[in-house]
């Protein structure tokens, strides 16, 4: 595997509004994600966690500081770069955000052809592939309207997963789930990042998840306080 | 068609699949489409049929120059030409022939309905200034009170004009006196008038009492064959010492009052602007769908940019809804909009109907207006911004 780490980020500082109502959100970031680890992102609310996820996951423009990317500088990046960076990385938002109109099987298609020139056929298979293995085999043609809350988020992890990210990035995922969605979907994409060699960062203030984790990065007004690596995974 | 569309899209058909989700919408938005094509196929109709009509009663003569008074906008319009231009008009070497042409409206009270005939005499002598239909019958128009009638007027029954021939010919009563039609030509009715009667200007003299045979309506002029028409003409308004004359061209003559109509005259700027109005309505229309379906997906929107998705992924989608509901809405508008104008057509007796070419203009507008209206529509994926769905 390449030694290199995915994400290099240093002195990194970001602002939200202007003029007098400008507003520090984080302050002097310096961190790096190793190849295929799975990491934690923990902090109070309103502590910079999904700005930093934001600005990884190219979804927001660097303003100042460090952020290397699969080793491309995201800071002063045209948007054109910003869009084909994103499509190495998989997104999974609180909310599911399926496409109303499209069934699960669609859903994860669009997921899979956002990579040029993936023929349908292909698609459609990897989607039918990657909904088995998120328990949903049966459920392949069905609308998200018609899946319980847990299904729909299963159906957000194939998505993301199905284009083969390099880096999977959730902002927690399980909030709005049940305890029992909840473990199914964590167990979900640890096992299937794993297998993939897949790096993941995740937000998330759930337990069960903390224990499984390799690394949990702490969060404070913008700050990283503290940073502690596990044994044992 | 779902499949249809992943064939020439190469991808999923996300549009169709969007606009097909809610069916009422969907529903709503074609027949407000189709409506919009109805409403243009409608007035396109009239306003063709109306270029037809006022057409048709040039094609009842063979002239190369026209001479009419100044306020002539058209055939039955404005003031008369004083005869004595057309002696004038004949010095010049290229002028071979001319004639007068009156026209006026003869009522006809017929048993089940009263009609009005737009009525031209014509010197029976000169058939080369008639259409070579009316010129064959020219010769019947020497007997006093004999008339030549429209077959395809209205309120004169198709058999009955059919049953029409110099063995069985047709009398009635008009202005006082009896007349005989030997024979029929075609017209039809028109916005004017119900339809046409021609007759000898000796007929229409004793018919019309109050008109001078020294100054009819319009002076015909034939040419020598090769002359330069707009040569004569600029000649001819050298000789004529009238300056208020309007010396054109024939052909000019038949275009500058169609477009005097359609143009200047408050029933064609109506229905042109009955087009413009059934336009308007389609894009509104378009526009109106196209933009509540984005912002009712801007978070589906969002996460496909999220993904990795570019611009012209979601100007695709949009301009695929446009030209689905162009198309589907074109096809219920043209069969609708072509049974309405034949409705109208039989009901008036105007030529009113859909032409392959009206057809291919309101599809070719409709496919593009609808486009434009995504293309606006587009505007509003701006605010589909990805690092707002954390
Ligand atoms: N779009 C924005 N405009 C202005 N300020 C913002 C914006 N997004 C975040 N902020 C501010 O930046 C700071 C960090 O917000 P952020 O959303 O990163 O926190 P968070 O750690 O994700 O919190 P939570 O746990 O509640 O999701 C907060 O003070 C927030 O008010
Ligand atoms: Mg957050």
């Amino acid at each position: 595997m390449d030694p290199s780490p995915i994400v290099e980020i240093a002195g990194l500082n970001h602002w939200f509004g202007k003029d007098a109502a400008r507003k520090q959100a984080l302050f002097d970031i310096s961190l790096q994600l190793k190849r295929g680890s799975f990491t934690v992102l923990m902090g109070p609310s309103g502590s910079g966690k999904t700005t930093l996820l934001t600005l990884i996951g190219c979804l927001r423009a660097v303003q100042d500081g460090q952020l290397l990317l699969l080793g491309h500088e995201l800071r002063g990046a045209d948007n054109a770069t910003l869009v084909r960076m994103r499509r190495q990385l998989g997104f999974i938002f609180q909310a599911h955000n399926l496409h109303e109109s499209l069934t699960a099987r669609q859903n994860v298609m669009v997921g899979a052809q956002v990579h040029p020139a993936v023929p349908d056929d292909l698609a459609s298979r990897a989607a039918e592939h990657l909904l088995g293995l998120v328990g949903l085999a049966e459920r392949v043609d069905y609308l998200p309207a018609n899946l319980s809350g847990g299904q729909k988020q299963r159906v957000a992890v194939a998505r993301a997963l199905v284009g083969g990210p390099a880096l999977l990035l959730a902002d927690e995922p399980t909030a709005a789930l049940d305890k029992d969605s909840a473990a199914e979907v964590i167990d979900l994409f640890r096992r299937l990042g794993a297998a993939r060699g897949m790096t993941t960062l995740l937000v998330t203030h759930d337990n069960r998840i903390l224990d499984r984790a390799d690394r949990i990065l702490t969060l404070e007004d913008g700050r990283i306080v503290a940073d502690e690596t596990r044994r044992g995974h | 068609m779902s499949r249809l569309l992943q064939r020439l899209l190469g991808r999923l058909p996300i549009g169709w699949l969007q606009l097909t989700h809610n069916r009422m919408r969907f529903a709503a938005a074609l027949v407000g489409v189709a409506f919009a094509n109805v409403l243009v196929f409608v007035q396109l109709g009239i306003m063709n049929s109306m270029g037809t009509a006022v057409l048709k009663p040039y094609s009842f003569f063979q002239a190369d120059v026209m001479i009419s008074a100044a306020d002539a906008n058209g055939l039955t319009d404005g003031g008369n030409v004083a005869r004595q231009w057309m002696l004038q008009a004949l010095a010049d070497p290229d002028v071979t022939d001319g004639m007068g042409l009156i026209i006026g409206n003869t009522p006809w009270d017929r048993p089940d309905i009263d009609i009005s005939l737009t009525t031209f005499g014509v010197d029976p002598a000169k058939p080369g200034f008639l259409a070579p239909e009316i010129a064959a019958e020219a010769h019947l128009l020497q007997v006093r009170d004999a008339a030549l009638i429209d077959r395809l007027a209205r309120g004169i029954r198709r058999d009955e004009a059919a049953s029409i021939r110099p063995q069985s010919p047709l009398r009635f009563e008009t202005q006082g006196r009896t007349l005989t039609a030997y024979s029929t030509f075609a017209g039809g009715g028109g916005f004017g008038g119900d339809g046409y009667m021609i007759v000898s200007d000796q007929t229409f003299l004793s018919l019309l009492p109050s008109r001078r045979s020294t100054a009819p309506d319009h002076i015909l002029l034939k040419l020598r064959p090769g002359a330069d028409v707009p040569a004569v003409v600029a000649r001819l308004h050298r000789l004529i010492s009238d300056p208020g004359l309007r010396i054109r061209s024939y052909a000019n003559a038949a275009q500058e009052e169609l477009t005097y109509q359609q143009t200047k005259r408050p029933t064609g700027v109506i229905f042109g602007f009955g087009v413009l109005i059934g336009v308007l309505v389609g894009l509104v229309i378009v526009y109106q769908v196209l933009s509540s379906d984005v912002a009712d997906h801007l978070r589906e929107y969002a996460t496909f940019k999220a993904m990795g998705y570019g611009p012209g992924f979601f100007f695709g989608i949009v301009l695929e809804e446009a030209l689905i509901l162009g198309v589907l809405g074109f096809l219920p508008g043209v069969t609708i909009g072509a049974s309405i104008l034949t409705l109208m057509g039989k009901v008036t007796t105007l030529p009113l109907a859909v032409t392959p070419g009206m057809a291919v203009t309101v599809f070719v507008g409709t496919v593009v207006f609808s486009a434009l209206s995504g293309a606006i529509a587009t505007r509003r994926l701006a605010a589909a911004d990805p690092a707002d769905l954390f």
